[in-house]
């Protein structure tokens, strides 16, 4: 019963926040800043590459693809964890 | 998984189809794709081939050694080319900043250390694909 209170509340918030949010594809939006015109007109000279989505997912925004490999990494450390298993050194089924 | 016939266009079609990954890697910064999407492509090959002629063989073509190497360093490459910016004295993972030559625009060298950390991510991004198959397929087997 608690259990279901909760999450009610939790729906209702979810729901308050998303009716605040503005309207979809909407020019005046605050996703549609400067941040991507200046990515466009700005990249080449920045980074020397054509592709601008390369320039901005390996040189304005390593970081972020950095830690998207080691997700990656982490990725196959999980399922070599949890599926492989070694004859006779402990653990193991 | 012993038709002829699959067999056979598996054997003409995946030189190219790895071929065509390693080329969308090599060119992520000049054309569209990238190392993502080129090394998708490079571990699909892989994955095919083994589904096509045996886990036995795919395994053969790709030791668990090698793709355990590739999983590890290739992280550690994506970190190493961020420290050339340290000992530069500029920010980590910096590039323009770090005082790199960017190239001729459009050239296959062009990009300074992107195209390196593209080739990083791609070959990890094959190999990541590739583990998870093998190591999927053989706990079922």
């Amino acid at each position: 019963m608690i259990i279901l209170l909760i999450t009610l509340l939790a729906t209702h918030v979810v729901l308050l926040a998303v009716a605040e949010l503005p309207p979809y594809g909407m020019s005046g939006n605050p996703s549609y800043n400067q941040v991507a015109q200046r990515y466009i007109e700005n990249a080449r000279e920045d980074t020397g590459v054509l592709n601008v989505i390369t320039a901005i997912v390996l040189d304005y925004r390593a970081y972020d693809t950095m830690f998207e490999t080691i997700v990656l990494f982490t990725a196959v450390l999980a399922v070599i964890i949890t599926l492989k298993t070694t004859e006779g050194e402990g653990g193991g089924t | 998984m012993r038709d002829f016939v699959l067999k056979r266009v598996a054997a003409l079609l995946l030189p190219f189809i790895q071929m065509y990954g390693l080329y969308v890697i090599f060119h992520g910064h000049v054309s569209p794709g990238g190392s993502f999407a080129g090394g998708i492509v490079v571990g699909l090959a892989f994955i095919a081939f083994a589904t096509i002629y045996g886990l036995e063989r795919g395994r053969a073509k790709v030791p668990e050694k090698a793709t355990t190497l590739v999983e590890s360093y290739g992280t550690l490459w994506y970190g190493l080319m961020g420290m050339i910016g340290i000992f530069k004295g500029a920010p980590f993972l910096a590039n323009k900043l770090a005082g790199i030559d960017l190239g001729e625009l459009g050239a296959l060298s062009s990009g300074g250390l992107i195209s390196l950390i593209g080739l990083g991510v791609g070959i990890r991004v094959a190999s990541t694909m590739v583990a998870l198959f093998f190591t999927m397929m053989e706990d079922e087997s």
